[in-house]
Formats: structure tokens, C-alpha cells, sequence
């Protein structure tokens, strides 16, 4: 942890200055404010100040000041995740790379990119279009977050169960350390002598480093996609049918799933004729050659009717699968329409867990009286229960976010985790201790140390002191904790 | 089939109180590989510590003991349809899958399939304090604390025992076959990458003694249209030619005399002027040498080509084995190092002869 900061706001700023465009030292309240949060707009905590600096040499010189002085350091790309890992420190400064915009090079040939951290997901992609070519990982954010955030999150999306998660689509990271050196980790080669340094990179939330420069994979865009929507009068059904596809052989490009509060709200919105008496609805996209989609697709209909699907229908053309997945990936807005709050949760599960996960979900929607919508990335076992409420209500969001707690306190014991793509940032950070012994969180801690001496990079996410463990897990974490574990595995 | 995790557990507490090391070994068949292990630490033996613990061909995952034979996963998984996906070499029938994942080593399908690293979900790991630790998990997606699972992935053993692995798996391909083709080094490199980037069911893609090979796989419709339009013949017993490849089998890896080096590049890079002998595999991106020389000497021509060299098998090894560090890394990894092995007991100097 980090100690009491050796120099004032005044001077901090006065010093930065004298090396970055005063404009880009800010320190009033006013021009801060869009920093105090990001996408967990919950959570809030003003800055010290926050600077934007444009060259790799400013951002050295940024952590070694700040080094010296343990001043706390939060660095940002676009403010879109959902576990306020971005959530300043009061104490310390928001080092935004939003000037690192730059897609500095496309070689078609070798299929890589080299970007700087600030670039948009969605516009590298945009890019690599002309040559036939797209970046695999598509968060839903992905209109504004960024490659540097997606590292810092180890981000997934819809296609993650076929083309994988960050750590699988990225060969090297440029990286400032606490102390202010420059290092690459990883390579132009697929891997790199010695321990995984670049693994240990991805998903470790701006607490190890600060990523000024991203290298990553391009994959050639698939020749033919296409969507089978298969619908089904109960989640059971609809939660094995998932297995099903899997184990006979077919992975999908994409593979969600709705329940029957989704389908409702999202159907309203889109339009796009979704089975509204179904409980359970599946998506599920095969891409690659027309002749291999031909041949998936035909058994993937099959399989689905075999598992009982209500009905079963296939794109029939690009405009149609457009259609069946616009009410997807609309599907939080449209929840959004039907309360005035909705809590997005991200726990991740074993598959053949998601009838019992969802079933148990009801009931604790009746407990605790607020409704919950899930749309998930199914394929993984990758949950977003929506939990609806009004912040208006007095008690409402502490209701929700105890909520949010037993979800994902279940999905940890039926043997999944915590977080499969936000991170923990600072919501889930009572959570960790649920996941993981003191033994395992202090290894944790030693690892951050061995980056980050000083304790100065995100201090206080993440991971948490140990001794706030022990009390949640005494508090929090009741009988009820083993009762399903041996009712359903016993 | 047996947990003997505690007896390990004591063993790595023994080595701590006495202070002795202790050299990992599984089926003691990558003895050649790092640098020449400490002769004064004594032995931990996990390759009694097997046993399949948890397998869901649904789920496609696989928890199992670290000492686990790679061959008895195998049989397995072929039972319910499935492969590890990765093509882990073989060095004989006794190579475990911790001694896979401790050396990163993946077959010929890795730039498609991912490697070993990139199918590790979770593992148990006894630190230098000998605690029993857990990270990641079962499930896909996982972001909760940092990824201790895939650090192990090339580390050799240095940060502690991999006892217990978590894997994905896959679904065998339908079909697959084999295009050969007669080609020079000179145009090869362009040829392989140029095929890679065509959306097309492409699984392997290696060139050795003047002939490129490309593997396709997946839904069979989808692999012979494919083969209809590509050039090339289509091989007899392709897939016998792809197992001799990912077993260090093929003639081109015979024989000790000769230092085995393992170049990995960028795939696009222009071949390294240096005389010996080369095999290309992974469309470019790991390219085998077969020549006399230094680590130091070889080091340029790996860095120009945007990546690294290591010494594979044979040679000095006494030296250093692995591409040279820099010193804000060397800082880094001496730091992680201490903090999972801080008597530093495991596999002393066997990555690295600072660590």
C-alpha cells in the first residue's frame, strides 16, 4: 500500500508542467469531473489532478515522479469498464492515455497491428478491413474502449469461445514501469524465452505497469456467417442445448443466450421475432467457408430440434442475421427501457451449471424483490444477470448490490469465479475473498510488488488487504455457501 | 493414479528447512532442455502424482494431476472425440503435461490452435513457501487476480510445482489432408503468411528440404473445396508427416551432433543468413536451425527478425540457453522469482544462470 504523498497538489502540477502542455496538467474541479468515474458510474472519487501526456518519454517521466513522491497512479483509456478499476484516487493522479490514439502500423502480410494503447477497438478493425482482416476480441463496449483497456482487462466479447480473449490475440506490450523504465514483453514471435510475462500482463487492471504500445493479431475475416436462432419452453432445455452444440463438435463463432425477461424486452425494442413465449432463447453464429457453414449449420438445426427446441430458425441472409442479433446486442438499452436502473453483473459459470444458476437466480429475485434479466455470452458460461432497480428507492441499490453479491458468491461455488471479463476493480474486491485464501491473495500481492515496489499503480484494486478478508468472509459468506455444492454434486 | 501432493508438499518443506534445492522433474524426459541442471539439489519427483481429477467432454475441460502422461490424456479424450488441441510433442511415452506446460511446448497447429499457454484455464502450484495454491479456474473466462496459470508457461519450473492442470480441450477435427508442394526458402516465407491470411480452413503450414506442407482441417466439405483450389498434391498419410513434426520424429531433428536452435519471429521476417540448416514451421513464426555457433552470435540475427532464439538441444550448456535479458527485465523476473520461490529451492539456475 501506498504511504502519505511527499509533495502537494501545487507542486505536482508545477512539476508535470514543466513538461507537458499546461493545458493537458488539469486541476480544477470542473474540467476533472468526467474523470471521477467509468463505466461503473456507482462509484465515484475525485482526482488530485489528472494529466495527459502525449510521448512515451512524458509518461516515464510521470512515474518516476510520482514514484518518488508515492503519489497514486490510475491509468485510463476511454472510462468504459465495469468494475471501476479506472475510479481515481483521491490521493493521486489519472494518467490518461486518451492522446496514444495512433494505429501505427497494419502489415497485412504478417497480420499484426501495432497500435497505440488509446486506439479503439472497434477501429482497428475498421482498419484491417481493407485488407480482409479483423482484431478477434469484441467487447460490447466496443464503439469506445480501448486496446490499452482491453489489455488492462483481458477483455473477451461475443466470439471469445472460437477466437479467444485478449491474452490469445496480442504478441506484445510496450509497457512503462512503476519506477519509469520502458520494457517489451512479448515479441514478434508467437512466444517469448522464459516465464509469461505478457500473460501476467493481461487482465492485471493497471496494477503492474502502464501500456503505451499494443501489438496484435489480425484474423482474416470469415468468408460466410450465419445465425441459427433455436428457442425453447424451458431453461433446462436451453441450458443443455448449449452443451450439446459444443460436444458434438461444432464450436460457434458465437453462442448467447436470453431469458424470458430478455426476450420480451429485447424483442419489444428490435423487432427482430424472437419466440416471445420461449423461456430460453439461443444464438448461435457458425462461421468460416460457405461449404463448412452449409454443413454446421444443417447439424446445428438438428441438434436443437433433437434437444427439444419450440422453434428453430436460420439467417437467410445478411440483413436477417443483422436483425437476429440486433435485439442481442440492443438487449441492454431494451432492459434499460423497462426500469429506471439496471445493475450489470459478470460471473462465470461451468455450462452445465446454467439451468441450476438461472432457476436459483428466480428465487432470489423473489427474496430480495427485484426482478433480474440475463443475457449472456452462453458458450463460455459467461453470465450478465441484469439486475433491475430504481436509485431513486432508498435502499434500493444496497438491496441490488447484495444481490450481485450471492450471484456471484454462487457462481464461485459451482466452481466458476467472480468476474470472466469486468474485472474486479473495485466493485468485486470484497468478492475476491471468496475466490481465494489469504495464502493465494498475499501471492498476489508479492507479484504486484515485484512490479510496482512503491505500491504506487491503482492502490486498493484488484486485489484486497488481507485484512478486510477474514471479517467478509465471516459476514458474507453464510451456511448457505456449502449447501449447494453438496445437493448437487454429493 | 495417486495424490501425492502432500507428500510433495512435505518434501519442498524439507528442502526449505535444510536448505537444499530441488530439481523438478516429471517423466525425466526434458532433461535436455534449459540449462544444465544443479547437480548438488536433489530430485522432487511429481510423475507419481497422476490421475485424471475432473473431465466434462461437454464443458471441454479437463482438470488432471500435473504428472499425468501426456499419452494417457490422450486415449482419454479420443474416447469421447476430443484432442488436446495443441499437439504437445512427445518425447517418448512417458512426457507429462506439467513438463509441457513448465516448457511451453506446442505442436505444429500452434498459430491456429493456440499453444499450451493459451489452453491453461487454472492450476494447483506449490510455492518455495510450500503452500498449495489455486489460480484461475475451470471456466473460460476468468479475470479474477492476475494470470499465474499461463506465467508458468515457459518458466521451466523456476516459480514452483505445477501440480494440478485445467485445460480446455477440442472437438477432433472431421477431416483433415495435406498439400505438398516443391518451393525454395526464398518465397516460401511470402507463400505461407500469404495463405494464412485467406479465410480458409488452414491448421499447419511448415517447409523443410525444399517442400512446403499445408495441413487442412475441419468440417470435410470445407477442406476438400478448399484443396480443389489451393496448388499442391495432396500427401499420402499426411497425417503420419504431422505427427513426425510435432515429435521432434522428422529426420531434420536427428542426430545430437549439431545444436538444435528454435528462432521465434515474426512470421514475415527474411530468413537469417547463416549457414546451417533450417526447418520453418508455424507459417514463419518458429523456425528451427541447425548450426555450430554461440547464443550471442545468433542473438542479432533474431532480434532483426523481431523475435528471439533459444538453444534448443545440445550445445553448451553451461551458458545461457535462452535469447539475453534486459536488465529492467532481469530486475522484474529476479522480483516474481522471489516472490514464489524466495530460498529459491526450485530448478536453481536451470532458465537462466541469474535466477
Amino acid at each position: 500500500m501506498t504511504t502519505k504523498p511527499k509533495v502537494s497538489k501545487a507542486e505536482l502540477a508545477e512539476q508535470f508542467r514543466a513538461f507537458i502542455d499546461p493545458n493537458y496538467v488539469i486541476t480544477d474541479d470542473e474540467t476533472m469531473k468526467p474523470y471521477e468515474c467509468d463505466g461503473m458510474s456507482m462509484y465515484c472519487e475525485m482526482p488530485l489532478l489528472v494529466v495527459l501526456p502525449e510521448t512515451v518519454e512524458q509518461v516515464q517521466r510521470v512515474m518516476r515522479i510520482c514514484n518518488e513522491n508515492a503519489v497514486p497512479v490510475v491509468a485510463r483509456g476511454a472510462g468504459t469498464g465495469l468494475s471501476a478499476g479506472a475510479m481515481p484516487n483521491k490521493e493521486g493522479v489519472v494518467l490518461s492515455l486518451a492522446k496514444f490514439n495512433r494505429i501505427v502500423e497494419i502489415d497485412p502480410l504478417a497480420r499484426t497491428a501495432r497500435l497505440q494503447p488509446g486506439v479503439r477497438n472497434l477501429a482497428i478493425s475498421e482498419e484491417a478491413a481493407q485488407y480482409g482482416l479483423y482484431y478477434g476480441p469484441d467487447p460490447s463496449s466496443q464503439i469506445a474502449c480501448t486496446i490499452g483497456g482491453n489489455v488492462a482487462e483481458n477483455s473477451g466479447g461475443v466470439h471469445c469461445l472460437k477466437y479467444g480473449l485478449t491474452v490469445h490475440n496480442i504478441l506484445s506490450v510496450e509497457m512503462v514501469t512503476a519506477e519509469g523504465d520502458v520494457v517489451t514483453v512479448g515479441s514478434d514471435g508467437l512466444d517469448s524465452c522464459g516465464m509469461d510475462l505478457l500473460a501476467l500482463m493481461t487482465g492485471s487492471e493497471g496494477l503492474l505497469g502502464v501500456v503505451t504500445e499494443v501489438k496484435v493479431k489480425l484474423l482474416p475475416k470469415p468468408e460466410v456467417a450465419q445465425v441459427v436462432m433455436a428457442g425453447f419452453d424451458d431453461v433446462q432445455k436451453g441450458g443443455d442445448a448449449v452443451g450439446g452444440i459444443i460436444s458434438h463438435g461444432i464450436i460457434p463463432g458465437g453462442l448467447e443466450m436470453m431469458d424470458g425477461h430478455a426476450i420480451i424486452a429485447a424483442d419489444d425494442f428490435a423487432q427482430a421475432g424472437y419466440p416471445r413465449d420461449a423461456k430460453a432463447l439461443l444464438l448461435c453464429e457458425v462461421d468460416g467457408t460457405e461449404e463448412e457453414v452449409h454443413e454446421h449449420i444443417a447439424e446445428a438445426e438438428e441438434v436443437f430440434r433433437k434437444l427439444g427446441a419450440t422453434s428453430v430458425r436460420t439467417s437467410q441472409s445478411e440483413e436477417e442475421r443483422a436483425l437476429l442479433w440486433k435485439g442481442r446486442k440492443s438487449a441492454f438499452p431494451a432492459v434499460g427501457r423497462i426500469s429506471p436502473d439496471y445493475y450489470c453483473m459478470d460471473g462465470t459459470i461451468p455450462r452445465r451449471e446454467i439451468a441450476y444458476v438461472l432457476t436459483e437466480m428466480e428465487k432470489m429475485s423473489e427474496e430480495f424483490g427485484l426482478r433480474v434479466a440475463n443475457v449472456f455470452h452462453a458458450g463460455d458460461g459467461n453470465l450478465h444477470p441484469l439486475i433491475l432497480f430504481d436509485a431513486n428507492v432508498p435502499g434500493e441499490f444496497e438491496r441490488t448490490e447484495a444481490f450481485g453479491s450471492r450471484i456471484l458468491e454462487m457462481c464461485v461455488e459451482v466452481g466458476g469465479c467472480i468476474t470472466g471479463e469486468h474485472g474486479v476493480g473495485v466493485e468485486k474486491i470484497r468478492q475476491m475473498a471468496v475466490q481465494f485464501n489469504d495464502e493465494e491473495l498475499q501471492q498476489f500481492h508479492d507479484v504486484k510488488a515485484a512490479f510496482d515496489p512503491a505500491g504506487i499503480l491503482n492502490p486498493g484494486k484488484g486485489v484486497p488487504a488481507l485484512r478486510f478478508c477474514q471479517e467478509y468472509r465471516s459476514l458474507e459468506h453464510k451456511q448457505h455457501t456449502h449447501e449447494h455444492t453438496e445437493a448437487a454434486h454429493g | 493414479m495417486a495424490d501425492i501432493s502432500q507428500q510433495l508438499k512435505e518434501q519442498v518443506l524439507q528442502a526449505r528447512d535444510s536448505g537444499h534445492k530441488l530439481n523438478i522433474v516429471g517423466g525425466g524426459t526434458k532433461a535436455f532442455m534449459g540449462r544444465e541442471a544443479d547437480t548438488d539439489a536433489g530430485t522432487l519427483n511429481v510423475g507419481e502424482h497422476t490421475g485424471i481429477v475432473d473431465y466434462h467432454p461437454v464443458e471441454l475441460v479437463l482438470t488432471v494431476r500435473a504428472g499425468t502422461p501426456l499419452s494417457e490424456i490422450e486415449a482419454t479424450l479420443a474416447e469421447e472425440g476430443q484432442c488436446l488441441h495443441f499437439e504437445p510433442p512427445h518425447f517418448g511415452g512417458a512426457s507429462t503435461i506439467g513438463g509441457t506446460l513448465a516448457c511451453n511446448l506446442s505442436g505444429p497447429g500452434r498459430p491456429w490452435a493456440g499453444s499450451v499457454r493459451d489452453q491453461v484455464l487454472g492450476i494447483r502450484l506449490l510455492n518455495g513457501k510450500a503452500e498449495h495454491l489455486r489460480f484461475g479456474g475451470q471456466v473460460m473466462k476468468n479475470v479474477a487476480g492476475y494470470d499465474v496459470s499461463r506465467l508458468q508457461a515457459g518458466a521451466l519450473g523456476t516459480l514452483g510445482v505445477i501440480t494440478e492442470i485445467s485445460m480446455k480441450v477440442m472437438p477432433k477435427p472431421a477431416a483433415s489432408l495435406t498439400l505438398v508442394q516443391e518451393m525454395g526458402m526464398d518465397e516460401v516465407i511470402h507463400y505461407m503468411n500469404s495463405r494464412a491470411a485467406e479465410p480458409k480452413p488452414i491448421t499447419a503450414a511448415c517447409w523443410v528440404d525444399g517442400k512446403v506442407y499445408l495441413r487442412l482441417a475441419g468440417a470435410k466439405s470445407g477442406v476438400e473445396a478448399t484443396a480443389e483450389k489451393w496448388s499442391g498434391e495432396v500427401m499420402e498419410q499426411g497425417d503420419k508427416f504431422w505427427q513426425e513434426v510435432q515429435d521432434f520424429h522428422h529426420e531434420f531433428f536427428a542426430g545430437n551432433d549439431v545444436p538444435l536452435w528454435r528462432f521465434s519471429v515474426g512470421s514475415t521476417a527474411a530468413m537469417p543468413k547463416l549457414e546451417g540448416n533450417w526447418f520453418i514451421d508455424w507459417a514463419g513464426s518458429q523456425r528451427w536451425f541447425r548450426g555450430a555457433g554461440e547464443l550471442k552470435d545468433l542473438e542479432p540475427a533474431a532480434r532483426t527478425a523481431g523475435g528471439q532464439v533459444s538453444l534448443f538441444r545440445g550445445g553448451d550448456r553451461a551458458g545461457e540457453v535462452m535469447h539475453h535479458q534486459p536488465e529492467a527485465l532481469k530486475g522484474i523476473q529476479r522480483r516474481i522469482k522471489n516472490a514464489f520461490d524466495p530460498d529459491n529451492i526450485f530448478n536453481p539456475g536451470r532458465l537462466y544462470s541469474w535466477l
